[in-house]
């Protein structure tokens, strides 16, 4: 009768037995260097033009929507101290994570697919190595240290946005104002916030992006399947868990 | 030890492997000697593969038995199955080869990776080359696998089989998709392989040829080519047919050739024809 539960079940056991294993290999030896060197290379470089160009947007389009709201309240002032909280706090980490989900969860799940439908994850393992650890860990390695690298870079892009939109634009503020403001708003909860984010979400799109290529079947069209859930997966996990992190901090204050 | 002195390499008892509703092996028994060779034929879907990873340890099963080299494989440890894994090779069916890696990378990969395999540094590359050179690709070190062609990768396979000179071979339908003239290149070079090193060989697939290939011919060292010999059950040669994971028929060529079983004979039709 609960015949329909079992995949579900079995989805999430899997998941999270590869996730102890990849967690655990992180302390034990061999550590690929090589692998782990690579894989920050393509997550954090290779991800760092988008967030660069995003992260300057997101700050400058902040900036413009609230300007018309904070000159009503005769608050244009505190446009710094806006763009910095919003950033700090939440879009900077939420976005960076959706990119980088978009970006690397589908790099990783259609790599590591394509590996398992050829046959490669069990050539692995017969010839003595543990697939959970040379391919698993070292990118999970890799997103836990560039995630946090590339939303703080995000978020000093997005202020660099809201700078060039609120003073240079649209005149809201001086520049000593706005990056004296901006830096005011921030206290060490919100960086502790925007700092866990990252790291939480790192988890995440490198666990869930790792999993689905592991449990890639069915060919070509399963590693299309697997790339496509392991996008959509973390990416929903990303957003539910934003709410949760930001929760916790909001009722700590 | 077996009745007959030689040690089992290879047992299974009573094996039956599932994927979800799916019996992929159904209490298969099976037991290979050392110096043996096993051709295990059936149709696409019969099962080879799965018992092949069976063997090897990559799928547990369900219910029976894998005893490798005669260490029960359900007891061991990761780590005592990956040591064990050491003495076996295997030719996957697409060749398995790593795409991010050179050919020297990947045919010295088991050299590097498998604890028990003692290789100083400086040996790496020569075995490599050694290697390379029994599946005459001695100049394809630098290449990598997508400027092979198919029958050039599964040579590579066959030299990253043999690299750490194990003594158990499993090759996974190692012609299949090939023309006949390279899968004769292929058959080739596993007979030249059990010739030289005496290995046991579990061969996989569904050409009645390849088996046949195996049990009548012998590589001659001499003269570098394959030689037909008289009597074929001087090669110690096993036929075995699986159909949808049983193993219905274990044999001698003869008895495979004499066969009236509708199913079993088809595969030496072609043959015969």
């Amino acid at each position: 009768m609960l015949d329909f539960l079992k995949g579900p079940i079995l989805n999430v056991q899997n998941f999270f037995l590869l996730s102890g294993r990849a967690i655990v290999n992180i302390f034990r030896s061999p550590h690929y260097a090589d692998d782990i060197a690579l894989q920050m290379d393509i997550i954090g470089v290779g991800s760092l033009p988008l967030i660069l160009l995003t992260g300057l947007f997101t700050g400058g389009v902040i900036t413009l929507q609230m300007s018309r709201a904070l000159n009503q309240y005769g608050a244009s002032g505190q446009v710094g101290n806006i763009v910095a909280i919003t950033l700090v706090r939440e879009l900077g980490p939420v976005l960076t994570a959706l990119l980088v989900a978009g970006r690397n969860a589908s790099g990783m799940a259609s790599e590591l697919g394509s590996m398992k439908v050829t046959e490669q994850i069990d050539a692995m393992r017969a010839l003595g190595t543990d697939p959970a650890k040379k391919l698993v860990t070292p990118r999970l390695i890799a997103t836990a240290t560039m995630l946090p690298v590339l939303t703080v870079i995000s978020d000093f892009m997005g202020l660099v946005g809201g700078y060039i939109v609120g003073c240079v634009m649209l005149s809201l503020t001086t520049p000593t104002q706005f990056w004296s403001s901006a830096y005011q708003a921030l206290d060490y909860s919100d960086i502790a916030q925007g700092l866990i984010k990252p790291l939480t979400f790192a988890f995440v799109i490198a666990l869930v992006g790792c999993h689905y290529g592991m449990e890639t079947t069915g060919g070509t069209q399963g590693v299309g399947r697997a790339t496509t859930r392991a996008v959509v997966v973390s990416s929903v996990w990303v957003i539910v868990l934003t709410f949760f992190i930001g929760n916790f901090f909001v009722n700590l204050n | 030890m077996s009745s007959q002195g030689q040690r089992v390499a290879l047992r299974l008892e009573g094996v039956t492997v599932e994927f979800d509703d799916t019996v992929a092996l159904e209490n298969v028994n099976l037991e290979v000697r050392q110096g043996e060779t096993c051709v295990i034929q059936g149709a696409a879907g019969s099962g080879k593969t799965v018992l092949l990873k069976t063997a090897l340890g990559l799928i547990r099963p369900d219910a029976g038995r894998v005893e490798l080299f005669g260490l029960d494989a359900g007891k061991l440890r990761r780590r005592e199955l990956e040591e064990l894994r050491a003495r076996m090779g295997i030719l996957f069916q697409e060749g398995g080869l790593f795409d991010s890696m050179t050919i020297e990378e990947n045919v010295a990969y088991p050299l590097l990776n498998q604890k028990s395999v003692k290789c100083a540094p400086e040996e790496v590359l020569p075995r490599v080359k050694e290697a390379l050179e029994f599946v005459e690709l001695g100049h394809t070190l630098e290449k990598v696998p997508s400027e092979l062609s198919g029958g050039m990768r599964r040579r590579v396979g066959i030299a990253r089989a043999i690299v750490t000179q194990p003594e158990l071979l499993l090759y996974d339908s190692p012609t299949a998709g090939l023309d006949p003239i390279t899968a004769n290149t292929i058959m080739a070079l596993i007979a030249k392989e059990r010739e030289i090193r005496q290995t046991t060989t579990l061969l996989a697939t569904h050409r009645y040829q390849d088996g046949y290939l195996l049990a009548n011919y012998r590589y001659n060292g001499a003269t570098g080519q394959l030689e037909a010999v008289s009597n074929g059950t001087g090669l110690r040669t096993r036929f075995l047919i699986l159909d949808r994971g049983r193993l219905v028929f274990e044999g001698s060529q003869r008895e495979l050739e004499e066969s009236r079983d509708e199913y079993v004979s088809k595969f030496t039709k072609a043959l015969k024809q």
